[in-house]
């Protein structure tokens, strides 16, 4: 049996030389699953027959020399709020228990088309608001590293689960940092596409102007594969972009002399970020610099706006995407209601934790009368501020560096009292989300026993380049290789 | 400097069409006063000339052909209804009282 930490890439390579059966790796990811439910919670759902089924049809397919690409028969995890139809998608909320999704979205389509094996459903905070997955209604997902701390949030479901070797790949989405920031804590990759390039079709809408599917893998390598695989243009979301999806494969070839990294000073200082998080990302960045590239400072002066503006904007959406839970057509409807509106209250006051209405209050009051101006209207104009930074600053470099968060993986619970402070806690990461950007997160040290993660911003639809240069580091470097301990 | 007054706090839930315990007004209007405190910075900068952002990509509205799809199925559609009848959604009654005679 191969090793549980192996890549989509060795895995692959296992089963064409027959040393195991895509049922055998799916029973496994299963069996690993299962094993760590009470001690990791990283799933809200397993598929084990569907899921058993697949992958001796994979196994049949390769038998006969009919394999739909290179993920086919492969197991994998996806984030609860991507909808497959005939099965269940809570987003980790209890407004939805019982819901059965009706069709399927895209990006699930193409992965199942490829012939990926979806294991189950990984947990996450709840509608993706939230930096910690602890919003969820399983509780806690725990950092397979560190069974107290955080995996980060909101996908901390699909960072753990590849952590621990459950998965060799999975699906997330992120909106402000949520595949990025789990990516990191959990020392994986992360890989947050350019807005638009996957399809949002049939993913649960959190804020529909900076939403955005993407991948988590051991290695550049893998996630370049799984992302090939979603991408394109989708008719059915008239947002996903037009290009075809980008072959990024071919440009890993660990060189990137030449490349030009920003480093953005107001991101590299050390007021509010980990002393040790900064001494790993230099260390990365001068080995970077030894593969070959170039480094020069750049500036992205509203750096220090950006979370004021990604709150106001991402909030003010939610309000508006979450009135359709109103009980009506789907999800859970209150008992005992005196008429509609009454209804409408008791059904999303029970169905709705405490940090979802939180923040469809905020964007209620954001957007409403006397306040839209002063507030939202404010915060699309410094998002404006904030995309002009990063143009300015691709004039001079081809990528940005930075750390993906100011810290490692905080304590479960230490932040829950402190929306304020858990909402700090996604500095780096809320500006792609603000100008529609790439960007990817890699595993580059350890602090305090926990992973550190290197994040990587590029211009729009140069998702190739950044898995050059988190190939090329990985080329390098061995921290992707490193094992957390065995669940206790 | 409080922003949210108890009665901003109702009105906004009401709004959002959620009821919150006592608890629950004391907690979030402290935690919005917290936060759009953190949010007044964006005053510091000016911003009468520029232009706001709703969207990050030019959005052209792309046209395909005009070709008849199968719609959802009807019975798919209604099967997550927590009520339905025939091919209509039951909700609870609108219009109080006045439907009797």
């Amino acid at each position: 049996m191969s090793h549980p930490l192996a890549t989509l890439a060795e895995l692959r390579r296992a089963l064409d030389r027959g040393e195991v059966s895509s049922l055998e790796l799916v029973d496994a990811a299963l069996a690993r699953a299962e094993a760590s439910a009470r001690s990791l919670g990283l799933f809200l759902g397993l598929r084990s027959e569907a899921a058993r089924d697949e992958a001796a049809a994979a196994d049949a397919r390769r038998a006969r020399g009919a394999l739909r690409s290179p993920l086919d028969g492969l197991p994998v995890a996806i984030k609860d709020n991507m909808l497959r139809q005939g099965e269940p998608t809570t987003c980790g909320s209890r407004i939805l228990e019982g819901f059965v999704s009706p069709y399927t979205a895209t990006a699930v389509a193409k992965l199942v088309e490829a012939g990926a094996i979806e294991i189950g459903r990984t947990n996450m905070d709840e509608f993706a608001m939230g930096s910690s997955t602890e919003h969820s209604t399983l509780g806690p997902a725990r950092n397979p590293w560190h069974p107290e701390r955080s995996t980060g949030g909101s996908s901390g479901g699909s960072a753990g689960a590849v952590a621990a070797g459950i998965v060799p790949g999975a699906l997330g989405s992120d909106t402000g940092g949520s595949i990025r920031q789990p990516a990191g804590f959990c020392g994986v990759v992360g890989l947050k596409p350019t807005y638009g390039r996957v399809s949002r079709w049939g993913l649960v809408a959190f804020a529909s102007s900076l939403d955005q599917i993407g991948v988590f893998a051991r290695t550049a390598a893998d996630a370049a594969w799984l992302f090939e695989a979603i991408a394109g243009h989708d008719p059915r979301d008239s947002t996903s972009l037009p290009e075809p999806s980008p072959r990024c494969s071919p440009d890993l070839d660990g060189d990137v002399s030449g490349l030009v990294l920003g480093l953005p000073r107001e991101y590299l200082v050390e007021e509010g970020v980990d002393p040790r998080v900064l001494a790993a990302v230099r260390a990365a960045v001068s080995e970077l610099e030894a593969a070959g590239a170039k480094l020069r400072e750049v500036s992205l002066p509203h750096t220090r706006f950006a979370i004021a503006s990604y709150y106001l904007i991402a909030t003010a959406e939610a309000s508006s995407n979450l009135a359709r839970y109103d009980g009506v057509r789907y999800g859970h409807r209150a008992a005992g209601a005196q008429g509609l509106t009454d209804m409408y209250h008791r059904t999303r006051s029970e169905g709705f934790g405490a940090e979802v209405k939180r923040r469809i209050l905020l964007g209620t009051y954001v957007l409403s009368a006397g306040y839209y101006d002063a507030y939202y209207r404010k915060a699309q104009q410094v998002r404006t501020l904030v995309r002009r930074d990063f143009e300015e600053a691709f004039r001079g470099c081809d990528a940005i560096v930075t750390p993906t968060s100011p810290e490692v993986a905080f304590p479960i619970g230490s932040r829950t009292e402190d929306p304020l402070r858990m909402y700090l806690s996604d500095v780096y990461t809320v500006s792609a989300n603000l100008a529609g950007l790439p960007g990817v997160s890699i595993p580059c040290g350890f602090a305090h026993d926990l992973p550190v993660g290197l994040q990587l911003l590029g211009p729009p639809l140069e998702e190739a380049r950044l898995l050059r240069l988190a190939d090329a580091y990985q080329r390098r470097s061995d921290f992707h290789l490193q094992r957390p301990p065995e669940p206790a | 400097m409080a922003h949210i007054s108890r009665d901003d706090v109702e009105r906004v839930a009401s709004l959002a069409r959620l009821s919150l315990s006592e608890e629950e007004v004391a907690r979030v209007r402290a935690d919005l006063d917290r936060i759009l405190e953190y949010v007044a910075l964006l005053g510091q900068l000016d911003t009468s000339d520029v232009e706001p952002t709703s969207h990050v990509m030019p959005l052209e509205t792309p046209l395909r052909e005009d070709l008849p799809e199968a719609p959802m199925d009807p019975e798919l559609a209604l099967a997550n209804a927590p009520e339905h009848d025939g091919y209509a959604f039951v909700v609870p009654k609108v219009i109080e009282d006045e439907d009797e005679g």
